[in-house]
């Protein structure tokens, strides 16, 4: 088992295409981090760079005390599972997992007990003798863990294990993954782009985007305290409603103009983020979870300086919580990632429209029907503001 | 010519080929219309052999009787199905579906039993027959191919080809596929091109080529053009004359049809290799074997179907080789094969039942091996 360090690790590809961006990261030993971000943004390459299937041309990299930039593979002592597993089809399921340790020439005992074991621990003892093709989905899934966890390496490392299960299995497989590897305590990485995925496995998760990392913590603390607008658009589901607002002091209080909509911010609050009171008077980005709207019907006792009055658009209804659409007249905040995006596509935000889109968690007792006008009261401790130029949050 | 086989009613494998209630209609009028339509085309194609004269004369202009044939071909044929279609049209429906596969695969599958099943017969009938096909002899001739010298020489050699040239001309192929796969694309593309390029040259040709190669010239018949004899020569080493070494001379042959067979080889295997998943390698890499084991243990095994049908292929060219060793010696010098000796036989000796039963084991030789790449192929199709 070790730890895993990058430090200053960058990626040139030889034609000069930039893909990872001074990445400073430490892996504690045991620990399980998650790289997640869209596609694109670098994961899977910084996690192939820690494999050495992709060369670091920046920087250095150490598992343990020991700089692997020029390591090869198979000595770098880690196991990594595929997206697709990439198991040897002419190989049975006992072959594959024995695979790299007859490579390591261990006996023939110690191959079978350690074989044995991750088979009866992944319930794969029946299917010893099967090749890879007469598998299902997740039982191939099953293989390719069980071929890394009999190298017993001093790290794991997945690339989106789970994406070609389908979404009962992929729940399951995620918290058996999860249990495992707290119970095998070794270093694990793992790549995803499903940011429940990264919530739910990751003690730390590292939010990437355009081969930088934009923020690594904890679960927890990245949904509540994101460090830009890309972290806080990105984890959670769904995601944080964002709206450009005038911050505007009046007496001891201060007041968040969001279109028209004044809403008075929590005291508490604005005392705790100190660099707030440098944008009295300015438009900054104000973003709102969904569940930090709640339905004046069903908190008597909201404060009225509290509440916005919205028409509602669609309502989804699950029971257990429901979900009211609605838009407000202002443009729609532009992260530098969407301001890229249209670039891209040759129109720039003006092409967005003139309408913020807004989801709300409420209550489902009380929910209105579409079309209808409902008043929202909105939690003000639990808000987030952005420098809306920077998208930096502001605290 | 044998008529497909259709599986008595109560033998149907439990799952029927076809829902088709006409698939499995036997009276008598659907055999009698499933003969009668898949005889029509060859039918017709006999009495316009008969009776067209126009397209034999050798007098009228010739771009017209192309135009004709191709019209007359084209359009004919077209029509003739045409015209068979709309018949089985206005058949009833149980009879119309139980002729019409006669009446389209038919034809074909009479014409293929005219131009090959019959010829193959007759062969082998000839090759129990005396040099000109007037008597029977036996086992005769085949009795004189597994004792005579001259014929045991021409099968011996043709199993020393046999073993070697596959193997050598695989192997070879396989090295070049794997590291070309490691060039750059253009760099792989040039040397995949260079390799293959003699694919394209006949065997004849090669020979030909080769024949400057192997080039010897007794002292006093002028300077040695060969390549090899010219290194030889400017080593201050005496020229050698590499055709008449007796059985060297069967290697120097097989040299070149190994030289004309690595670059199938090479191109077969390399759209295998690359056809490998790139995680697999990746994967054993990480799981701890060096390159040559990902080679041994990866890739080969990956690619080892298309490497017994590059191998079988090239086996059955090499059992049937006759023009290199035609060109370069004639069969002189103990460098006969079968096939080689079999051309000789029917054209220099004009010994139609020698011919034959060289023919023959040619045929029956090569069964073994259509039958190995057959259940092969069957095993393939149910593993998918």
């Amino acid at each position: 088992m070790a730890s895993i360090t990058f430090d200053k690790v960058g990626k040139i590809y030889p034609g000069g295409n930039r893909v990872i961006t001074d990445v400073n990261l430490n892996i504690s030993d045991g620990e399980f981090l998650v790289l997640v971000g869209p596609s694109g943004c670098g994961k899977s390459t910084l996690l192939r760079m820690i494999a050495g299937l992709e060369e670091v041309t920046e920087g250095e990299l150490k598992i343990g005390d020991r700089v692997v930039n020029d390591v090869t593979p198979k000595d770098r002592d880690i196991a990594m599972v595929f997206q697709n597993y990439a198991l040897y089809p002419h190989m049975t399921v006992f072959d594959n997992m024995a695979f790299g340790l007859k490579l390591r020439k261990m006996p023939k005992e110690e191959i079978n007990r350690r074989v044995g074991e991750a088979a009866r621990v992944l319930e794969l003892g029946e299917y010893l003798q099967r090749k890879p093709k007469a598998l299902s989905g997740g039982q191939r899934q099953r293989v390719a863990m069980g071929r890394a966890i009999v190298r017993e390496p001093s790290a794991f490392l997945m690339d989106e294990p789970l994406s070609n299960l389908d979404a009962k299995l992929r729940v399951q497989m995620r918290s058996e993954i999860g249990m495992l590897q707290q119970r095998l305590g070794t270093t694990t990485v793992y790549v995803t782009h499903d940011q429940v995925e990264a919530m739910t496995m990751g003690e730390r998760v590292a939010v990437m985007r355009k081969g930088r990392i934009q923020q690594v913590d904890t679960p927890r603390n990245l949904y509540d305290f994101p460090d830009n607008l890309f972290v806080a658009g990105f984890i959670g589901s769904p995601s944080m409603n964002f709206i450009y607002a005038t911050l505007e002091g009046e007496g001891d209080e201060v007041y968040a103009n969001m279109a028209g909509d004044r809403v008075k911010l929590d005291r508490t609050a604005v005392a705790e983020k100190s660099a707030l009171a440098n944008y009295k008077g300015k438009e900054i980005v104000v973003g709102i979870r969904p569940e930090m709207f709640e339905l004046v019907a069903a908190v008597p006792s909201a404060d009225p300086e509290q509440t916005i009055s919205v028409t509602v658009g669609l309502v989804e209804q699950l029971g257990s919580e429901a979900f009211i659409h609605f838009v407000k007249p202002s443009p729609p905040v532009v992260t530098p990632d969407i301001r890229e995006l249209l670039a891209d596509q040759g129109t720039d935000a003006a092409s967005l429209g003139n309408e913020t889109k807004f989801t709300a968690r409420v209550d489902p007792d009380f929910t209105p029907k579409p079309g209808e006008e409902a008043k929202l009261v909105v939690e003000t401790q639990k808000l987030h503001f952005f420098d809306k130029d920077t998208g930096d949050a502001i605290r | 010519m044998t008529t497909p086989a259709v599986a008595p009613v109560d033998e149907v494998p439990p799952q029927p080929i076809s829902e088709d209630p006409g698939a499995r209609n036997n009276s008598l009028a659907a055999w009698l219309l499933r003969i009668g339509s898949a005889l029509v085309i060859p039918a017709v194609l006999i009495l316009f052999f008969f009776t067209f004269d126009f397209l034999k004369q050798e007098d009228t202009n010739k771009l017209l009787q192309v135009a004709v044939a191709v019209a007359v071909g084209v359009g004919g044929i077209w029509l003739l199905y045409w015209g068979m279609d709309r018949a089985i049209s206005v058949m009833p429906e149980q009879i119309g579906n139980a002729v019409r596969p006669f009446a389209f695969a038919g034809p074909a599958m009479v014409l293929l039993g005219f131009y090959l099943v019959y010829p193959a017969v007759n062969t082998f009938i000839l090759s129990f027959q005396s040099a000109d096909g007037d008597e029977f002899v036996g086992l005769a001739n085949f009795q004189r191919i597994f004792t005579e010298e001259t014929y045991l020489i021409s099968i011996r050699n043709s199993v020393i080809w046999v073993i070697l040239v596959p193997i050598v001309a695989v192997v070879i192929g396989l090295g070049f596929a794997t590291l070309s796969d490691r060039l750059g694309k253009r760099s792989e593309t040039v040397a995949k091109s260079m390799i293959f390029l003699p694919m394209a040259i006949s065997f004849v040709g090669a020979s030909v080529v080769w024949r400057f190669v192997y080039n010897f010239r007794p002292e006093g018949f002028g300077e040695q053009i060969g390549l090899l004899n010219a290194v030889k020569v400017a080593t201050g080493t005496d020229p050698v004359d590499w055709i008449s070494i007796p059985l060297w001379n069967n290697l120097f042959l097989m040299v070149i049809l190994i030289w004309l067979q690595v670059g199938f080889a090479m191109v077969i295997l390399s759209s295998a290799i690359k056809a490998v998943p790139v995680d697999e390698i990746e994967a054993s890499r990480i799981d701890g074997a060096n390159e040559w084991q990902v080679f041994r243990k990866i890739v080969v095994p990956s690619i080892a179907s298309t490497l017994v049908v590059v191998w079988t292929t090239v086996l059955i060219t090499t059992w049937k080789v006759f023009d290199i060793v035609f060109v370069m010696t004639g069969g002189g010098f103990d460098t006969s094969v079968v096939a080689e000796r079999m051309v000789t036989e029917f054209f220099t000796f004009g010994n139609d039942g020698m011919g034959s039963a060289l023919a023959v084991l040619l045929f029956v030789a090569v069964l073994p091996i259509l039958v190995i790449n057959v259940k092969r192929f069957q095993e393939q199709e149910r593993l998918r």
